[in-house]
């Protein structure tokens, strides 16, 4: 297993949406590497012949019926936003796709 | 950016062979979104249609609605897909202000359906097979205004208002298999597959796939490869194509935008593109420093979903006839040709053609008035054919009148007029307006006797065996009675009285 | 009269039923009781001193008017505060979350108002229970009441503080790894995560949901029970949830009984990193069942060994993405939204001022695990030892009834002693976390003190899915043979406050 590097660390950190700083990012390089140096036991089974649990119980179609309840007002909606405008919550400029 | 010159399209397809891949979104249209119990219904209030699951509250959970997997499962026999007997939901992280929980539930390896195929017919009537590679279920995401920029753009603004009402409405996403061999006719096919696919979604009454409202999107993915090739060369993706036209002319340009990249040496560059409809340009998205990595991973908050083999037999047997099945049925049993069945396609005219028939009018009848007075009428006031205030029965009523006699022609018209006025139903158009056909014999005789007389000239004619010339006291009688006569009638007592077979 | 606060669940329930007492007086007497020994303990982040005296004085009129109380009316609890509450503050101990008032109620919080709980406030813990000591609460750290130097577990560290320091005598945590039985077991008390999926998760803020359940954290098992049953059932709410009733907890913990009961000891959880005294009051603990009639044998289960490393990819994984909604846009904290600033890196900033070190590391640490290239060794490989572990259990209930271990290797470790070093924090859950990676239902009682540091012990009894009343057949008999033995409950060892 390789180790981590502060490079894969911001990376991660980027993905994460996390703006360390930058001896955060040493600090967690350090931890990192060792934790998912414990961690990597369990590619011990990867080449076994096991299927993966993805969730603890053998439940299928869970479903309910297409029908409409009560949605929250909208007063209630933006109760929590940090700014709204409009009944809208406002956020500031998004850069991305025009 | 450099501005790169086209190259033009047939040389384009001298040296390259285009490899397509659409991706449709189709927004199903049920009561509620695909994941919480709030309403889908459009226009409402901002944020009045949102709960703690479709806004992301801290705590909140998803739970499927069972009419999306419903519509999923019909959409995928439709296609002629296998049904996966077990398959889950997966978690596809990306942060995104108009995505509550900065992942989108979706799936990812596997679909609920894959490994089908839709017959498309081309302008010529030739068929050409896509094969599609899955369809699966997700939700669609909020809606950004964006404020402070140049017309609404995200460029510029200074902040941007988020309107969560259309997050978690259920998506299905429609990937076809790489559309290899259609050289030439590659736009034209992305542009056959995308409005029969829209057919075939309508027919199973899944959704609207009104593309203008957004109900239908498209991403086009292209590439070239030089004649003889058989690896792909890079694909461009351009994002929401939203209109027919649109795609056909994505296509076209991209087709144009890459021969002239490879001819200059150049390398395409694997990227999101938009399409501009004004110009019908691409241009790229915003380059990420970093690939995307969704991170994809089984969602744990839903469990399995394993439609069983009774239930989707069950569904197969209830879908309705495929729409190129059906429009091929009803040309055959019109008796029209490919290219009116094509017209009337176009005109958004098929529905209300059957459902006249089905109300009793002759098919030809039918067609004569959706595509003549009535295509005219829409297409002056700009609405569709549906949109029109007159339905089938109405119009199937009219033709009704015009068979027994009570109308003729024009009078129909000008009953099709009054009821597209709002005078009411044909019947009471009729009444209203005084519109029956003069049927009264001796109104009429007397009526031709008076334009014999008036027009001695023209009678002496036909005596002599000028029968055409009748038309001229057709036309006089007619007048006469303002139009409320039966203009066959007129004939045959004009010869009648002028002792002349007709 | 004598200290309310004394009293156990099902004593209140009676006298305020039978009229001995009224609801008000017992909310007085918690209230009072709070604003006199919080403040060393630190045990609740927000007390809501208005609606509990609302809702106390409600069940008085109730009872007035003759109406029939439920099993739990009138009686205090304090709710951990990851579970939404509408109108009261939820934080889950983040300062991303300060401030932050729900819109609505989990469906916990809804079943205790449904039942006539008076509801006192919300606890304290490891922010987004990310932890096993409490001390990653952005609010501060929670003390042990037997020790006020020590911490009282995590991350569930504020609920079993406040039963301990008789601030309620119930109170709700959520288990993802042993944050209930943990706390449980340094504190003295009895905790219990259920089944997966035989409690509602809905409104509970998700830290990992293939392995998050909420349960009671009680100083008896007759309460433990009692707040079992109210809070249990299914949910249409949350797909996870089963659609079968919840087993009989209560008749089970009123007819504690061990007699004809096979007990497997697992083998693996013990030797290096256990705490000698630990190990003791274990060992004579499972001597005791088998002076009670139970048949007890050794079992292994190998692949245990491999439970830490599993979760420690698969919760990490869940909470990375759990967590992407903390994003400033819609609630909670906002950073840097001074015009010069997009979203993105607003997102970004918030992010990295509102979430402490133990939520980056593990954010960081799914992020990682699910990155393409890294899923099939890590996450991939985690979910396959999933399945041994589940199939390591399957094994061993198709041999023995119960499983038994130490619930945590070693007693109350010192406040700040593991704060620098997260594998040694992470031992703590050893022995609990397979329970939530196969799903199945697991206990924690009492069983004494540490010779060496006359702190609590905790042993953990672990039943197969949907057998949670099993546990409490088992506790109920430990805790009156115990109590038999001992004279009086172990909590009365504990130093007063
Ligand atoms: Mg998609
Ligand atoms: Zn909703």
């Amino acid at each position: 297993m390789p180790g981590i590097s502060r490079e894969e660390v911001a990376h991660l950190a980027r993905l994460a949406r996390l703006e360390l700083k930058d001896e955060e990012l040493d600090h967690f390089a350090g931890q990192l590497d060792d934790i998912i140096g414990a961690v990597a036991t369990v590619s011990d089974v990867a080449n076994e012949d096991v299927p993966p649990t993805s969730h603890p119980l053998p439940l299928t179609n869970v479903m309910r019926p297409d029908t409409v309840r009560p949605s929250l007002t909208p007063q209630q909606a933006l109760s929590g936003a940090p700014a709204q405008e409009q009944q809208r919550f406002k956020v500031p400029q998004i850069l991305g796709e025009d | 950016m450099t501005v790169t010159e086209l190259v033009p399209y047939e040389e384009a397809l001298a040296t390259y062979d285009p490899v397509m891949g659409l991706e449709v979104h189709v927004e199903l249209g049920t009561a509620t979104k695909m994941f919480c119990g709030c309403s889908t219904t459009l226009g409402a209030d901002a944020n009045s249609q949102t709960c703690p699951t479709c806004l992301g509250l801290p705590g909140a959970l998803p739970v499927v609605n069972a009419t999306g997997v419903e519509s999923a499962v019909r959409i995928g026999l439709a296609l002629h897909c296998e049904i996966a007997e077990w398959c889950r939901f997966a978690r596809k992280n990306y942060f995104y202000p108009d995505m509550p929980k900065n992942f989108q539930t979706s799936q990812y390896d596997e679909p609920i359906a894959f490994d089908g195929y839709l017959d498309v017919q081309l302008e010529d009537g030739e068929i050409f097979r896509v094969e599609i590679e899955r369809a699966h279920m997700e939700e669609d995401t909020g809606k950004s205004t964006h404020i402070g920029g140049a017309t609404g753009r995200i460029h510029g603004a200074s902040h941007s208002l988020l309107d969560y009402n259309r997050a978690g409405i259920p998506l299905i996403e429609i990937v076809t298999k790489p559309i290899e061999g259609a050289g030439e006719r590659a736009p034209e096919v992305a542009k056959a597959y995308v409005a029969e696919l829209r057919e075939l979604i309508k027919a199973l009454g899944v959704s609207e796939a009104r593309m203008e409202m957004g109900q239908m999107r498209c991403d086009v993915n292209l590439s070239l490869r030089p004649k003889g090739e058989r690896s792909f060369g890079t694909r461009s993706e351009t994002k929401n194509v939203n209109s027919l036209r649109s795609v056909e002319r994505a296509a076209r340009f991209e087709v144009q935008r890459h021969a002239a990249v490879l001819d200059a040496g150049g390398k395409i560059v694997q990227e999101t593109r938009h399409f501009h409809e004004d110009d019908g340009s691409t241009t790229p998205g915003r380059v990420k420093e970093e690939a995307e990595d969704y991170r994809y991973f089984p969602e744990p908050d839903l469990v399995p979903v394993a439609p069983s083999r009774e239930w989707v037999e069950e569904l197969r047997a209830g879908l309705p006839e495929l729409p190129r099945v059906r429009r091929n049925r009803l040309r055959e049993e019109w008796g029209i040709s490919q290219h009116e069945m094509q017209s009337v396609l176009n005109a958004g005219a098929v529905g209300l053609i059957v459902a006249t028939t089905d109300a009793g009018a002759p098919a030809d009848q039918a067609r004569k008035w959706w595509m003549g007075e009535l295509a005219r009428r829409a297409n002056e006031s700009g609405t569709d054919l549906a949109d029109l205030p007159i339905g089938p029965e109405d119009v199937a009523r009219v033709c009704a009148l015009v068979a027994e006699g009570s109308l003729n022609d024009k009078l129909a018209r000008q009953v099709i007029e009054g009821v597209l006025d709002g005078e009411g139903a044909p019947d009471e158009v009729v009444e209203k307006r005084g519109l029956k056909v003069v049927s009264d014999e001796g109104a009429l005789g007397a009526a031709v006797d008076e334009a014999i007389a008036g027009n001695a000239a023209v009678a002496e004619k036909i005596r002599g065996g000028k029968v055409q010339a009748a038309g001229a006291l057709v036309g006089a009688v007619m007048k006469a009675t303002r139009g409320q006569a039966d203009a066959a009638r007129v004939r045959e007592l004009i010869l009648e009285k002028l002792g002349v077979e007709g | 009269m004598a200290d309310l606060t004394r009293l156990t669940a099902a004593q209140t329930a009676e006298m305020i039923a039978s009229g001995e007492v009224t609801a008000v007086e017992v909310a007085e007497a918690h209230l009072a009781r709070i604003e006199a020994v919080d403040e060393k303990v630190h045990a609740f982040l927000h007390i809501d001193r208005e609606g509990a005296l609302a809702k106390a004085r409600e069940v008085d009129e109730k009872r007035a008017r003759g109406e029939r109380l439920g099993p739990l009316a009138g009686v205090p609890a304090a709710v951990k505060d990851l579970f939404t509450t509408e109108g009261v503050p939820t934080t889950v101990g983040s300062k991303i979350l300060e401030g932050w008032i729900p819109p609505y109620d989990s469906t916990v919080v809804r079943k205790l108002k449904e039942a006539d709980v008076v509801i006192l406030g919300k606890t304290n813990m490891d922010e987004f229970a990310m932890g096993s000591s409490t001390e990653n609460s952005a609010y501060g750290p929670t003390g042990n009441p037997w020790d006020l130097t020590r911490v009282p577990g995590g991350s569930g560290g504020g609920s079993s503080a406040a039963i301990t320091a008789y601030e309620a005598p119930l109170a709700l945590g959520t288990d993802t790894g042993g944050s209930i039985r943990q706390p449980a077991a340094v504190t003295g008390t009895v905790g219990v995560k259920p089944t997966y999926g035989g409690v509602s998760r809905y409104g509970m803020v998700a830290f990992s949901s293939s392995l998050d359940q909420a349960g009671p954290c009680a100083r008896t098992v007759l309460d433990a029970a009692l707040l079992h049953a109210v809070i249990g059932g299914h949910d249409e709410l949350d797909s996870t949830s089963i659609d079968q009733p919840v087993p009989d907890v209560v008749a089970a913990a009123r007819n504690g009984d061990v007699a004809g009961l096979r007990v497997g000891v697992v083998t693996e959880f013990r030797g290096e990193g256990y705490q000698a005294g630990v190990l003791q009051r274990v060992d004579e603990t499972v001597e005791l069942l088998r002076e009670l009639g139970a048949e007890v044998v050794e079992v292994s289960c190998p692949s245990f060994t491999k439970a830490l490393a599993a979760y420690y990819l698969i919760a990490p994984s869940e909470c990375s993405s759990n967590l992407a909604r903390f994003d400033a846009m819609r609630y909670g904290l906002r950073v840097g939204d001074d015009g010069t600033h997009s979203a993105e890196e607003v997102t970004a900033l918030t992010r990295e001022a509102g979430f402490g070190d133990e939520v980056k590391r593990r954010v960081m640490l799914g992020t990682y695990a699910l990155s393409s290239g890294y899923y099939d060794a890590y996450y991939g490989s985690a979910q396959k030892v999933r399945t041994l572990i589940t199939r390591d259990f399957e094994r061993a209930f198709g041999e023995v009834d119960v499983l038994v271990s130490p619930t945590t290797p070693t007693t109350a470790f010192p406040i700040g002693e593991r704060t620098d070093d997260p594998m040694a924090m992470y031992l703590a859950d050893l022995c609990t976390i397979p329970s939530n990676l196969a799903g199945n239902a697991a206990m924690s009682v009492p069983c004494g003190l540490a010779p060496e540091d006359g702190l609590p012990v905790g042993l953990q009894i672990i039943a197969p899915a949907m057998a949670d009343d099993c546990l409490y057949r088992v506790g109920a008999a430990l805790e009156a043979a115990h109590q038999a033995r001992w004279g009086h409950p172990l909590l009365e060892e504990a130093p007063s406050l």
